[in-house]
């Protein structure tokens, strides 16, 4: 039977096990929207721009372990999508992601909602198509699925033109793809394996730093065995939280610019650190300030090019991390690393939270963790709360902690979580923000009421952009630009305009009913949580250290 | 310090603009770029030499290898391989000069492709070193014009850049 392009185009994505997509319709792709209108088995989920619907894609993602998939129409809906391409890419997160295109007999004449979206996204998408034949969609969609989704992963963006959603074809399905210049790396060259094991067993103050790559490739109880057995501590880069418990005495907590000082001590001082599917980002090697000169660097990472890409690595290995971890563990010996971890553990300090009136940060998040134990999901956004949230709440499961690592994309959050809660109805999803952050998106709050969806949303409102704030305290000489909102809305209001219940705390010993409440609530709500732009994230490190992180990683 | 890369890429529209996005957006040099289809159609091969120390050239190596469109990158080694260069250089011809610049050609086996009253065209095969020495001895004449192709290159002996079997 002939069917068309657009039709194909949904039976590929049934033929992939697609269960949701998030999306938003438009003229270009109205052939895929008349073709999912029929549609039973896959549901799509109407975001209220495009942006969110990557940023849920990505969200559903990281917490179902599939390809996530979003939709929009050409032009301006598909330049809406850029951003949440750009943080997936960023963060290795895979996604395919559809949008619609003039007719292919037009393209090039500037026509009503033209933009070349593959050129656009060929930076930031790991491929992309624009399709031109439709007897071609069956073998793209299958390609752009096996290429998001296996190696280190990350988007792909198929471009439909509308003339070619039109046209009829005969649809079979490829069993397998054939691409010449793809076939990532999965097992880690066993001299190299052999060669870090012996770095490790005769290592005297090693450090693990486990970044998102531990994640993607499930590695975390390999990991765990790891570093139990070789009696190594953890530290990890924003992308690598909750690949560690928290609660584990070996964990040290994130390194980075906005890092807990000891886990930066402890890069600073290790003779070998061990690299887990991180990519040592300025924001991370920025914390260290330099690692010691001897050291020696172990790096893991199924991507080539991130192995001496920012540092020079000792003995690299290419592969999937549990593959290599599988291998090493076979010649790890036991050790016990006493002094070591003496030493770490005695830099460890009290939290200290400066400038604030009533409420701290710390009261929020330790409150929020003594309420759920790590039993849930926390999608952030970026910002102040950000840091909070990754320095201070004890993530237990992996891929708990999800957020726009890499990119650093305000707005991130909420879309992320309604994918998230999707994904995994069950968990209790809470979505931290900050005033600037949630005014990016909070139409997704139409979202979540209309699917009648269960998140949580707290929002550290401190009246402005308390980051950059921050920033401009360091670099501006405190001359504060642009950070001050004039005017903000009255969230508690504006969450009950969308029929989601909502409660202001401005009181320390509110917090506890609060959290309580919020946490019982079957719906989604809203815990808006008043604090000072005086808090400062910099004032929980050692002074001195902070200034010398900030310029290493912005000046 | 220079490198000569041999790149297998998918024969498709787009993907020189790929390879070119990639290096300007990651901020690696081009010193020049040959691109044309093999022996089998549905691959071409580009000849890109590049500049940049040690861990540049192997990022590029790396960067371009992640692109699915490229099939398989090798470097070149100067030793080991021949390459050449085309270039046509429109020269100017006042009559008197006309036969010590067939001269210069001869001596280097270039060939004069086209003749008018004031100019010539003249078309030179050879490595770079022979190209630029030519250039050098036609600039008191007045070149009007040039245009080179960037050189292509190729291992001695019998080591073959060959596409990977499925």
């Amino acid at each position: 039977m002939r069917i068309t392009g657009a039709e194909a185009l949904v039976k590929c994505l049934e033929e992939e096990k697609v269960e949701v997509i998030f999306g938003y319709p438009g003229g270009a792709v109205l052939e895929v929207y008349d073709a999912l209108f029929h549609n039973k088995n896959i549901r799509h989920v109407l975001t209220r721009s495009e942006q969110a619907a990557a940023h849920a894609a990505s969200g559903y993602a990281r917490v179902s372990g599939k390809v996530g998939v979003c939709i929009a129409t050409s032009g301006p809906g598909a330049t809406n999508l850029v951003t949440g391409i750009a943080t997936a890419y960023m963060d290795s997160i895979p996604i395919v992601a559809i949008t619609g295109q003039v007719p292919l007999s037009q393209i090039g004449g500037d026509m009503f909602q033209e933009v070349d979206i593959t050129g656009a996204t060929a930076p930031f998408t790991k491929h992309n198509y624009l399709v031109k034949n439709a007897s071609d969609i069956p073998r793209i969609v299958k390609e752009a699925f096996h290429i998001a989704s296996t190696g280190r992963p990350g988007p792909v963006l198929i471009d439909l033109p509308k003339d070619v959603a039109r046209d009829k074809i005969d649809f079979v399905y490829p069993r397998e793809v054939f691409l010449k210049g793809y076939k990532p790396t999965l097992q880690g060259h066993p001299l190299q394996i052999i060669k870090a094991a012996e770095a490790i067993n005769s290592a005297k103050r090693p450090v693990i730093l486990a970044g998102g790559g531990v994640i993607s490739s499930k590695a975390y109880e390999e990991l765990r065995i790891l570093a139990e057995t070789a009696d190594i501590p953890v530290t990890v880069s924003l992308m690598g939280i909750s690949s560690f418990p928290g609660e584990h005495p070996l964990f040290l907590g994130m390194a980075g610019t906005h890092g807990m000082p000891w886990a930066n001590e402890a890069l600073k001082k290790a003779d070998l650190i061990i690299a887990l599917g991180c990519r040592f980002n300025d924001r991370l090697t920025g914390g260290a300030g330099g690692f010691d000169e001897n050291a020696k660097i172990i790096h893991v990472d199924v991507d080539p090019a991130e192995i001496g890409k920012n540092v020079k690595v000792d003995i690299p290995i290419v592969g999937d991390i549990k593959n290599v971890l599988c291998e090493l563990l076979k010649r790890i010996e036991k050790r016990s690393r006493k002094d070591w971890k003496e030493y770490l553990e005695g830099l460890k300090g009290k939290e200290l939270v400066e400038g604030c009136s009533d409420i701290s940060p710390l009261d929020i998040i330790g409150e929020l963790y003594e309420q759920t134990k790590g039993d849930l999901i926390i999608t952030t956004d970026v910002g102040a709360h950000q840091m909070w949230t990754a320095r201070y709440y004890k993530f237990k499961y992996p891929g708990s902690f999800i957020t726009s690592g890499g990119l650093g994309t305000m707005g991130y959050g909420l879309p992320a979580a309604i994918g998230a809660k999707i994904a995994n109805p069950k968990k209790q999803v809470i979505h931290i923000t900050g005033d600037g952050s949630f005014q990016m998106n909070f139409a997704e709050l139409a979202t979540l009421r209309e699917n009648e969806l269960s998140v949580k949303i707290m929002l550290f409102n401190n009246g402005g952009l308390g980051l950059v704030k921050e920033l401009q305290d360091i670099h501006c000489g405190g001359r504060y630009s642009q950070v001050h909102f004039g005017f903000l809305p009255d969230f508690v209001k504006l969450s009950e305009s969308y029929g989601i219940k909502a409660l202001k705390v401005e009181r320390k010993n509110e917090l506890k009913k609060a959290i309580s409440a919020m946490l019982k609530e079957e719906g989604s709500f809203l815990l808006e949580c008043i604090l000072t732009m005086e808090v400062r994230v910099k004032s929980m490190l050692r002074k001195e250290e902070a200034y010398e992180s900030y310029s290493g990683s912005i000046g | 310090m220079k490198a000569t890369l041999a790149v297998l890429v998918e024969n498709h529209p787009g993907v020189l603009a790929r390879v070119a996005g990639l290096f300007a957006r990651r901020g690696f040099n081009i010193e020049s770029l040959a691109v044309g289809p093999t022996d089998n159609p549905e691959i071409s091969r580009m000849t890109i030499v590049v500049d940049g120390d040690e861990r540049i050239i192997e990022q590029i190596k790396k960067q371009l290898n992640k692109l699915i469109d490229v099939i398989k990158v090798s470097f070149i080694e100067p030793e080991n391989s021949v390459s050449r260069e085309l270039v046509m250089i429109k020269v100017n011809t006042e009559p008197e000069k006309r036969s010590e610049i067939i001269g210069i050609a001869e001596i280097f086996r270039a060939n004069i492709i086209d003749v008018s009253r004031d100019s010539m065209i003249i078309e030179l095969t050879g490595d770079k070193d022979k190209v630029n020495a030519m250039e050098e001895i036609l600039r008191p004449f007045g070149i009007k014009e040039l245009v080179r192709t960037g050189i292509i290159a190729m291992n001695r002996g019998s080591k073959c850049i060959e596409c990977p079997e499925q």
